[in-house]
């Protein structure tokens, strides 16, 4: 698709009580879903309607929480629905590259998965390591990144019940979805290496490290670069790069 | 003479748990998965701070059952206490609530769980002057974010007071805090109103009719995240398990088990069951005051009935400075006149 296209994007309006307002433009994890979102949220960035206090971009649709005493819910939908949609310009979007180590003590759960996928551990990492994600969502604590493009011999179902935590930094994968895990947390995911960069530093500014549509890309390192590495985070370093 | 510079400090001599700082909330963060936070009963909350004369949004401590002892240190501190049921006393002499109080340095104010309610709210005069993080200082415990070290309080704490927008102690009287609208008929015999979607489209009809018509109790799983119900299981039509969308305040999900999970102040931005609907905002205190044990019911409302029913309470609660009778018939017409704060009582009376 060509930069600055327009996009042709079907929107249902779904009330999330008086207060906000779901505008959803499918049920699936779909880039040509995501972009719809990605493009009503850039067009209300830039046409504000006075009482919109802010957005949240998921998966599949976009959520408006507003003021309902200074805008009302049908005049809210009457703007959305006369703004023009278009594909987000690729240069609005960042691909970074996360350095990641797929070794014991940080791949807690890698045998597990080879187990369980039937693949070889080394066969889980390379496949992991060779996707190029985008970032979907934020969610459940601040940082926890949301990453689409798993390949799709690295489904696995969701544990029955959640597994002790997963460390922070943790790379997360159940259901078709990579997560990056911004705390220490039970999950119910698959923990398959750690990342010693820091999804989430409120020193640093911004303190998020990647903006929603931006692509992310592992890059296996070895437990001493590991070491290392996770010392200059702690530090205040970024550790992760921008490759494009 | 008093002076803003002078403003004291509340020293905290004994904490229960779930004695937190917050603010409106922290807005603009949503996106990244950050908490609101803010208060789970905002009706008593902004009441609270309006009685104080802040504004509706400064930060106030909200206080659980758990109870909290504090101290008052280095100058007067005019403060306003509201919310649920629960007993106040200062140097042990019961105090009524909701009201406005001026204490003195030394003074001890202790809240503990009484007749009824979950939450209950301290603002004083000039709001708690925390570090915001993130432009709120909201405290959400399980990131470790905003009040007071992003935590709850324990003793010793010093709590640091903000400049108070009135020019002199002597602005503020004791007072209590007559406010028709805290008045909290029980979510049974007047149920608590409910807009259906996003995916009410997600429940059978049998589903839906069980959820409107049902009685539903609070069980023990309730904290500012969420507050699980347990009642007639509420049936799904297509599965219980959707692509993660946005959760707003009071969404009601319906995941495997077929009960009710309300989510609350500190719920996450985004999550992944079905919401059959979202408790209307104006009922929202309401449902924040329950108690494990309580039972509760639901009624079907449209948008704009919602969004009418907030308005009206919001123009209420605004009205909060009206609604003060002083503790104290001694106090003399000059000082009442003094008063910023009491206008709206001497025309009350007029």
């Amino acid at each position: 698709m060509t930069q600055d296209a327009a996009l042709s994007c079907q929107p249902r309006f779904l009330p999330a009580g008086e207060s906000a307002l779901v505008v959803e433009y499918g049920q699936t994890i779909d880039p040509a879903i995501h972009d719809c979102v990605l493009a009503l949220d850039a067009a209300l960035a830039a046409a504000r309607p006075e009482g919109l206090i802010e957005t949240v971009p998921t998966y599949r649709s976009l959520m408006l929480h507003f003021d309902p005493r200074i805008l009302a819910p049908d005049d809210l939908i009457a703007h959305v629905q006369g703004l023009a949609l278009r594909k987000q310009a690729t240069g609005a979007s960042k691909r970074w590259r996360i350095p990641v180590c797929y070794e014991l003590p940080h791949a807690e759960d890698l045998a597990e998965l080879a187990g369980l996928l039937k693949l070889s551990e080394e066969r889980i990492v390379a496949l992991h390591a060779g996707a190029v994600y985008r970032v979907y969502m934020y969610g459940f604590v601040p940082g926890f990144t949301f990453l689409g493009g798993l390949a799709p011999e690295l489904n696995v179902s969701r544990r029955l019940s959640p597994r002790p935590p997963a460390p922070e930094g943790a790379l997360l994968i159940a259901g078709g979805q990579a997560l990056i895990a911004s705390f220490s947390m039970p999950t119910g995911w698959y923990d398959l290496g750690r990342t010693p960069v820091k999804a989430f530093d409120p020193r640093r500014d911004p303190a998020f490290l990647c903006g929603i549509g931006d692509e992310v890309v592992f890059e296996p390192i070895a437990l001493s670069t590991f070491d290392a590495l996770s010392a200059e985070a702690e530090a205040g370093g970024r550790v992760a790069q921008v490759v494009g | 003479m008093w002076s803003a510079e002078m403003a004291g400090a509340l020293r905290v001599t004994a904490a229960g748990p779930g004695a937190t700082v917050q603010d409106g909330g922290r807005h603009l963060y949503l996106r990244y998965g950050v908490t609101p936070a803010g208060p789970m009963d905002w009706v008593a909350f902004r009441t609270a701070n309006l009685a104080a004369g802040n504004d509706a949004e400064a930060a106030a401590l909200e206080i659980s059952v758990g109870g909290l002892d504090l101290l008052c240190e280095e100058a007067p501190l005019a403060v306003a206490i509201c919310g649920g049921a629960f007993l106040w006393r200062r140097e042990g002499r019961e105090v009524p609530s909701p009201c406005c109080l001026v204490l003195q340095p030394g003074e001890h104010l202790t809240v503990r769980a009484g007749a009824y309610g979950a939450w209950c709210y301290l603002a004083v005069a000039g709001g708690f002057a925390t570090p915001p993080e993130m432009g709120s200082r909201a405290t959400h415990t399980r990131s470790g974010i905003g009040g007071l070290e992003g935590r709850m309080l324990r003793a010793g704490d010093l709590l640091p007071i903000g400049a108070a927008l009135a020019p002199s102690i002597e602005t503020y009287i004791e007072a209590r805090i007559e406010a028709p609208w805290l008045a909290q008929p029980s979510p049974l015999e007047r149920p608590l109103r409910v807009v259906p979607g996003p995916q009410d489209d997600y429940f059978s009809d049998a589903g839906l009719a069980t959820f409107f018509e049902a009685e539903f109790e609070l069980t023990p799983m309730a904290d500012r995240m969420a507050y699980r119900l347990d009642g007639p299981l509420v049936a799904h039509s297509r599965g219980f398990n959707i692509v993660s969308d946005g959760i707003a305040l009071g969404a009601i999900q319906i995941a495997g088990d077929g009960r009710p999970l309300v989510l609350m102040a500190d719920r996450q931005p985004t999550g992944g069951y079905p919401k059959i609907g979202h408790i209307a905002r104006a009922d929202i205190g309401r449902i924040a005051q329950m108690r494990p044990g309580a039972r509760c019911r639901f009624a079907r409302v449209g948008v704009a009935e919602a969004r009418a029913a907030l308005l009206a309470l919001e123009d209420e609660i605004v009205m909060t400075r009206a609604f003060l009778r002083p503790l104290q018939a001694e106090l003399s017409s000059e000082r009442l006149l003094a008063a910023n704060l009491v206008d709206g009582f001497i025309d009350a009376l007029a």
